[in-house]
């Protein structure tokens, strides 16, 4: 399978199953287009020759035919695909990694949330730490071999039981060694609480922290109101400052959402990186039921296609004059980055990856919080649903149709089995806009790479 | 060749045959969290 594009100028072919990268001229570019991949002949046929012949000589049409025939034999264009045998062979893997949900409540009422203001329609209630405790331990029992243990403290906001953060940071590591484990902490915050002692704990301990920030200070507050229903940018902003500032180059991101009230946010990346001062920056399309008004849909795809354009132009930009500013999704390695055997199986949820609720419930992730049909365990108890286990586990590029036949399957991994069942009903079943919003980004982030080259 | 450029190594084949190990971070592709597309990730591999 190909992908063949003309983004910014360049035409760039893409090989998906080798994940070989082209940059073709104009001939090249156009001779593509007319062969078919399951009867590439050695000579260049007739047929092409007269499609093209107002444009180019027969000899220059010939040689760029070649040049591809070449690439076909060297099995990076058209190449086979061959992995639905590993894909096949997947089943349910180690738990390693844990979304725990220490806070159901939080401070901001933001518009999009999913988490129905913090409480996932549940009711207010924060983590014990016997909850988080047992749920450390279930870990490590559940991620048998596995080294690199991940645990997210997340929400709600997590800031509100931040003493029982740090007492589950403190267990773990009080066992990590005997159990020859290494974990990692994360934090996804919305800032409010923060103070200059949580924020040294926070760098100290955690090796990436998400900064919820949409962006301009309108487009922020009209989104993420506090209780009472004053903006938090003025209360946040300088909070991240001061965080970042005395972080020491560690990971970090800003992230933000945009909407339809929105569709410019590039502006916001831009108000993030120059006027704000950070350079990880990550916004990320909020996906939303139809009637929620400001939902992103179908018909919003082209303003949506040309913002991200605008935005690889900026980045491009910013790169070629030295400076340092990193889009999330545009950031891609093109040699090495992720295996093909991780990339059957992009998004680890029910497999690899679970949240726990404060009452220590188990479900396949943060986003399936509080669905009754989706619990498939608890951490006091042990208990694990394997059965569901292995319908995530299960979840691959190949065993998705509408994946199978994506170009993109090897960027993506088959997106967001939340999403995909709030849609759609089924894991299995990929939710249109987000696919075409992530081959755009794909698209991009690939161009970039030529850009800069 | 004149007509084509090719930008990177196409090791992606390769790689299925060696990977596979689980150690690298889990991803999540949901805009809510501290997502990680897969493209974008780092293989741990040791
Ligand atoms: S660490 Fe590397 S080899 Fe192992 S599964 Fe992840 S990407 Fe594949
Ligand atoms: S989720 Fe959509 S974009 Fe991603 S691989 Fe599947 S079909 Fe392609
Ligand atoms: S289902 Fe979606 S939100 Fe949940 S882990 Fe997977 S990609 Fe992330």
């Amino acid at each position: 399978m190909i992908h063949a594009y003309q983004l910014n100028g360049y035409n760039i072919a893409l090989d998906s199953n080798s994940g070989a990268v082209h940059l073709l001229d104009d001939t090249a570019y156009d001779c593509l287009a007319l062969i078919d991949g399951d009867d590439f002949s050695p000579e260049c046929p007739g047929h092409i020759l007269q499609a093209l012949a107002e444009q180019y000589a027969p000899e220059v049409i010939k040689e760029a035919y070649s040049d591809l025939f070449a690439l076909y034999e060297a099995k990076t264009l058209f190449s086979e695909d061959t992995y639905a045998p590993f894909a096949e062979a997947m089943g349910p893997a180690p738990v390693k990694s844990m979304c725990l949900n220490v806070a159901h409540d939080c401070n901001l009422r933001c518009e999009y949330c999913f988490a129905s203001q913090g409480d996932f329609g549940r009711g207010k209630k924060l983590m014990p730490f016997a909850v988080g405790r047992a749920a450390i331990d279930f870990m490590v029992k559940n991620s048998f071999g596995r080294r690199n243990l991940e645990v997210d403290f997340f929400g709600g906001e997590p800031l509100m039981n931040f003493g029982v953060v740090k007492r589950i940071v403190d267990y773990a590591r009080s066992i990590e060694k005997e159990h020859k484990k290494n974990f990692r902490f994360t934090i996804t915050t919305n800032g409010v609480l923060l103070n200059d002692a949580i924020i040294d704990y926070i760098n100290k301990e955690m090796v990436n922290v998400v900064l919820s920030l949409d962006g301009r200070r309108d487009v922020n507050d009209n989104m993420r109101p506090s209780v009472n229903g004053k903006g938090s940018y003025d209360v946040i902003v300088p909070k991240y400052q001061s965080l970042v500032a005395r972080r020491g180059g560690k990971q970090y991101y800003l992230r933000g959402t945009f909407t339809k009230e929105n569709l410019d946010f590039s502006k916001d990346i831009l108000h993030i990186y120059e006027d704000l001062g950070f350079d990880q920056v990550s916004v990320e399309p909020a996906v939303l039921a139809e009637d929620v008004p400001f939902s992103l849909r179908d018909e919003d795809f082209d303003a949506i296609a040309a913002e991200y354009e605008r935005l690889a132009d900026i980045v491009i930009a910013k790169k070629k004059a030295g400076e340092k500013l990193n889009f999330f999704h545009f950031q891609m390695e093109l040699d090495g980055g992720p295996c093909a055997i991780k990339r059957l199986r992009g998004c680890s949820c029910g497999n690899e990856y679970v949240a726990v609720t404060p009452e220590g419930d188990i479900y396949p992730c943060h986003q399936f919080v509080g669905e009754d049909e989706w619990k498939m365990g608890n951490v006091l108890d042990g208990t694990l649903n394997a059965e569901m286990k292995q319908e995530f586990a299960k979840a691959t590029v190949y065993s998705k149709q509408d994946c199978k036949n994506c170009w993109a399957k090897f960027y993506c991994s088959g997106g967001c089995n939340a999403n995909n069942h709030q849609f759609n009903r089924s894991i299995y079943k990929p939710h249109r806009l987000s696919c075409e919003l992530e081959k755009k980004r794909v698209e991009c982030a690939i161009m970039i790479k030529v850009a800069l080259l | 060749m004149k007509h084509v450029k090719t930008i990177n190594n196409a090791n992606l084949k390769e790689s299925a045959h060696k990977g596979g190990c689980g150690e690298c971070q889990a991803s999540c592709q949901s805009a809510c969290k501290t997502s990680c597309t897969v493209a974008n990730q780092d293989c741990e591999k040791e």
